[in-house]
């Protein structure tokens, strides 16, 4: 399995995900710069989490226009995986990939601990191995929304691919960290195979980090 | 009465204006054989400031001890650097920014993160870990909730988007600090041994590159801003403050980094306090060189900039450097690919002279030496006031029953409250690296690919300093060489951000003179030098000063990481330990600030020989896997230390203290002891050991249960006290 993984400027996550899948995987990830246009040959598309171009607009806002998005457009569309993570959601987001918005954390400000996500689909490329896990989040625009009527259309068609909840897989408004519509954590686009997640999986891949729940779901789309 | 006659063409009010005395000007007219002109001036007053000079520091900071086995690089360089085995180095440093952020406290703290990350990468030094060391003033004080929340807002804003996790820190609440707030900056930055960049310029004709940001006109006279006191109008001086750019940083990191894998660089200088003055004064001096420059080669950001803005601007993400003229266009192209700024603006020179031009005017020429070697050096008057006097505190005065209350009532207190809400608000886990979060005594980051890592901690005991300042600065050394043992880590060196009140008045002076012997005796006792650091004098407002604080640190090294321990505590059935002797010290403990309202009392002293020999018996035991979690006892006692680990492993104790007086032994402030939470099959061993090597060890109980229990008699939950802990910053700032 090839993995691609794209660098914008502001990238700060960029080096821990491919650390963390060549770790599981045993195969290095190639790093795509921004200005690249090309993503042909991979089996896998993240895009890190980061400041992409300081996000001093709405993040992930100029990241979206970048020359490499209409190849991984096109590639999503092709049906090739792709993850986003963090601000690699966001991005998603800015390119329509994924459904809804990001908006200010609730508490109006920059959110770093872990947190308790459970999988509502679970059988999805990226979801089918993980139930409960725990991770960090760290940002300070994850706080999911959608309107009425896109909300209806991610719960009907089973879009939801993680929600915020306690220790013991309880989804309560305590357990959410940023005041996310329904606790949502990450969610799928239509066909399944594009993800966008606010935690982060890659810093929860190794037990020397305190927790490797993160792992599974690298190992499930990557099949390993 | 008599008045001093003004003998210069110079306006005397616009020398008075540029901070510098009379004597000085007399000076710089002596050097030059004439009077300078503007700009000339204002490069003077840049380099001449107490920020710059340490005109007032610099005779005592020589008597620190700078150099050991492991020292590769002590202070003179924009940062330290350690050597850490396997071809790999630490580099570090600590700086202040006290001064803009307490006029802009989001981006006087961001900058001061900015700044102190392009010490380290301009070492050549990946950047791997942000901690901080902050002081605000009381928590009624009308500023204090605004000046807090901006800081910690500024330091997450600046480190959470460059990508460089904030790992630790320290915070604390005083009335001397109401006018003047400390925010001081520390970063640890990872390179190899055989890859460090200095700044001595060098190679007659190379060219000089300026890259990184365009200049503006923010932050003119910054650094003459931190070297005098405020009054009430100091918030007019808020054009003084720089704004950042995390993003611009981090491109300039990389580009940086990726240009350090060539050998392409001669030498590189950050433009930090006093902009581009500083950086090139700096790096001709050092290369004992000239530098030509065309100021109207620098980039730009508002039009028709004088050569004198542009000397004094503070713009941020800014470089110098010398290169190789033959990697010219290498070295162009990682710069465009960055979308960074790279201009030839100047080259070496033989003369000597900083010579300026714009417009092929000559606009200043000075000759390096009188700006650097003749900058006034001052031995300032010192007094030493006498220590506070040991007072009598009476057993009959204490009633056993409020041991708990009291206990919950410290452990809410803004001084020793959890800080998770400041640190939730820094990404210290980006790099994922981060093996010890902050919550610990240190935070220990991994050496990235390796099974190593590297033990920090920052510290300082400001009310100690001002009773005894000599105990004091013994005290801020110490304190962070037991937090790194106490993660498990070997303590190798330290920086030390110097903060002071005005040091023309003979009792700072004196507090500076005595923090500075305590900390040398602590250095040279523990083999544990000091490799960098930065002064910040004239904390004073309305002519009151700040309590002396000489914010300290530290760095350690862990071989092993599977070695590395943690507060939290492990396991039901487990033993506790104290290792050290405890007389039962509450002169100037927290437990009379806190609970008797009293800053009365001697200080607690430090002897360094016991300090050492239990640091190395904790050591010890942890290298022969001995120990399951270990905590120093510092402020606050021995209480609040095994409430802190109860709290971090959410487990129980039953403790034994059969103690006549409770709450000596309990929050008494006795030095050089740590708690060790030991197993049942390791007991006997550590026992054993302990006497071997005649260490004072004492069993205190066992892990077990949700509550915390003294002598069956006091009794709180886990729940309670990890409830109490955690309310001040939510409620406060929240």
């Amino acid at each position: 399995m090839k993995s691609k993984v794209i660098v914008f400027p502001g990238s700060n996550c960029d080096r821990d995900v491919a650390v963390a899948i060549k770790n599981l995987s045993g195969v290095e990830p190639q790093m795509v710069w921004h200005k690249e246009t090309t993503l042909d040959g991979a089996d896998l598309i993240v895009v890190p989490g980061g400041f992409s171009y300081g996000d001093y607009l709405r993040c992930g806002a100029i990241a979206s226009t970048s020359p490499i998005i209409n190849e991984v457009i096109k590639k999503a569309n092709e049906g090739v995986p792709v993850i986003g993570i963090c601000n690699g959601f966001q991005i998603l987001i800015e390119t329509s990939l994924l459904d809804g918005a990001l908006i200010r954390n609730s508490s109006l400000s920059f959110i770093c601990k872990d947190v308790y996500i459970k999988s509502e689909n679970q059988s999805s490329i990226f979801t089918k191995k993980t139930k409960i896990a725990k991770m960090p989040i760290a940002h300070n625009e994850g706080n999911y929304f959608a309107s009425a009527e896109t909300l209806k259309k991610i719960i009907d068609n089973d879009q939801i691919a993680f929600k915020y909840c306690n220790d013991q897989g309880e989804v309560n408004s305590v357990s959410n960290p940023n005041g996310s519509i329904n606790n949502i954590a990450g969610i799928l686009n239509d066909k399944k195979n594009v993800l966008g997640l606010m935690p982060h999986p890659e810093r929860a891949a190794e037990k020397a980090l305190g927790c490797d729940d993160g792992k599974h779901i690298f190992e499930s789309v990557l099949s390993i | 009465m008599t008045i001093e006659t003004w003998k210069h063409k110079i306006e005397q009010s616009l020398v008075e204006n540029h901070g510098l005395k009379h004597d000085e000007f007399d000076k710089i007219v002596e050097g030059l054989g004439r009077e300078p002109n503007l700009t000339e001036l204002g490069i003077f007053s840049a380099m001449w400031n107490e920020h710059c000079s340490y005109k007032s520091s610099k005779y005592w900071l020589k008597k620190l001890p700078t150099t050991g086995k492991r020292v590769i690089q002590g202070p003179g360089e924009n940062a330290g650097v350690i050597d850490i085995d396997d071809g790999d180095v630490a580099v570090f440093k600590m700086e202040s920014h006290n001064h803009p952020s307490f006029i802009e406290p989001y981006q006087g703290a961001a900058t001061g993160v900015g700044g102190i990350l392009r010490d380290v990468f301009t070492m050549g030094a990946r950047p791997v870990a942000n901690l901080n060391a902050l002081r605000f003033g009381d928590t009624s004080h009308p500023k204090t909730r605004h000046l807090l929340s901006g800081v910690v807002e500024g330091i997450g804003g600046y480190g959470n988007c460059i990508g460089i996790p904030t790992v630790g820190g320290e915070v604390n609440f005083h009335p001397s600090y109401n006018g003047n707030i400390l925010v001081n900056a520390m970063t640890v930055g990872i390179a190899k041994k055989d890859k460090i960049f200095y700044s001595a310029a060098a190679g007659i004709g190379n060219p000089v590159v300026y890259v990184g940001s365009k200049t503006g006109r923010d932050g003119i006279h910054g650094a003459t801003m931190a070297s005098a006191e405020f009054d009430d109008d100091s918030e007019d001086k808020k054009p003084t403050v720089q704004v950042g750019d995390p993003f611009t940083e981090k491109l300039l990191l990389e580009a940086c980094l990726e240009l350090m894998k060539e050998d392409a660089i001669i030498a590189i200088q950050d433009m930090g306090a006093a902009g581009l003055t500083s950086s090139s004064i700096e790096m001709a001096s050092k290369g004992n060189v000239g530098l030509d420059i065309d100021l109207t080669k620098v980039p730009m950001r508002a039009q028709n900039m004088t050569a004198y803005e542009l000397m004094l601007s503070e713009s941020q993400e800014r470089m110098l450097m010398v290169i190789d003229p033959t990697k010219e266009s290498l070295a162009r192209n990682i710069f465009r690919k960055w979308d960074l700024e790279f201009e030839i603006i100047g080259e070496v020179t033989d003369t000597k002279n900083l010579v300026l031009r714009m417009h092929d005017k000559e606009e200043a020429c000075i000759p390096i030496n009188i700006l650097v070697e003749d900058a006034p050096e001052y031995q300032r008057d010192y007094t030493i006031r006498e220590t506070s006097k040991k007072i009598e505190i009476i057993q009959d005065e204490f009633d056993q029953k409020t041991i708990i209350p009291d206990l919950i009532k410290m452990i809410s207190h803004p001084n020793l409250c959890s800080r998770q809400w400041i640190w939730e608000q820094y990404d210290h886990m980006v790099m994922a690296d981060t093996i010890v979060r902050p919550g610990s005594d240190a935070a220990v980051v991994r050496v990235h690919g390796t099974n190593k890592g590297i033990a920090i901690s920052t510290d300082c005991s400001p009310v100690y300093c001002k009773h005894n300042s000599f105990e004091g600065g013994k005290h801020a050394i110490v304190e962070t060489w037991r937090n790194i043992i106490a993660s498990g880590a070997l303590p190798i060196a330290v920086t030390d951000c110097m903060n002071f009140g005005n040091p023309e008045k003979p009792e700072i002076m004196g507090e500076f003179v005595e923090c500075i012997r305590g900390m040398t005796e602590s250095c040279s006792y523990l083999d544990y030098p000091v490799i960098s650091g930065n002064v910040s004098l004239y904390n004073e407002t309305n002519g009151v000063g700040i309590y002396p604080t000489p914010a300290i640190g530290g760095v350690g090294l862990i071989k092993d990481l599977s070695k590395t321990m943690t507060i939290g505590l492990k396991n039901e059935g487990n033993i506790i330990c104290v290792i050290g002797e405890t007389s039962g010290h509450l002169n100037m403990s927290q437990y009379l600030s806190i609970i008797k309202n009293k800053e009365e009392g001697c200080v607690p002293e430090i002897n360094l020989e016991i300090e050492k020999k239990n640091g190395m018996f904790v050591l010890d035991c942890v290298e022969e896997h001995l120990t399951e979690s270990v905590h120093d006892i510092g402020e606050g006692g021995l209480l609040i230390a095994m409430s802190e680990m109860c709290m971090a492993g959410n487990l129980g104790v039953q403790i034994e203290v059969k103690k006549e007086f409770l709450h000596a032994y309990l929050f008494g402030e006795d030095q050089g002891r740590y708690l060790i939470e030991v197993s049942e099959k390791n007991y006997e061993k550590v026992i054993t050991l302990a006497k071997d090597n005649s260490i004072h060890i004492e069993n205190l109980g066992f892990v077990g249960g949700t509550d915390l229990k003294i002598d069956h008699l006091n009794t709180v939950s886990i729940a309670e006290l990890l409830e109490k802990n955690s309310e001040f910053f939510k409620k406060y700032a929240g």
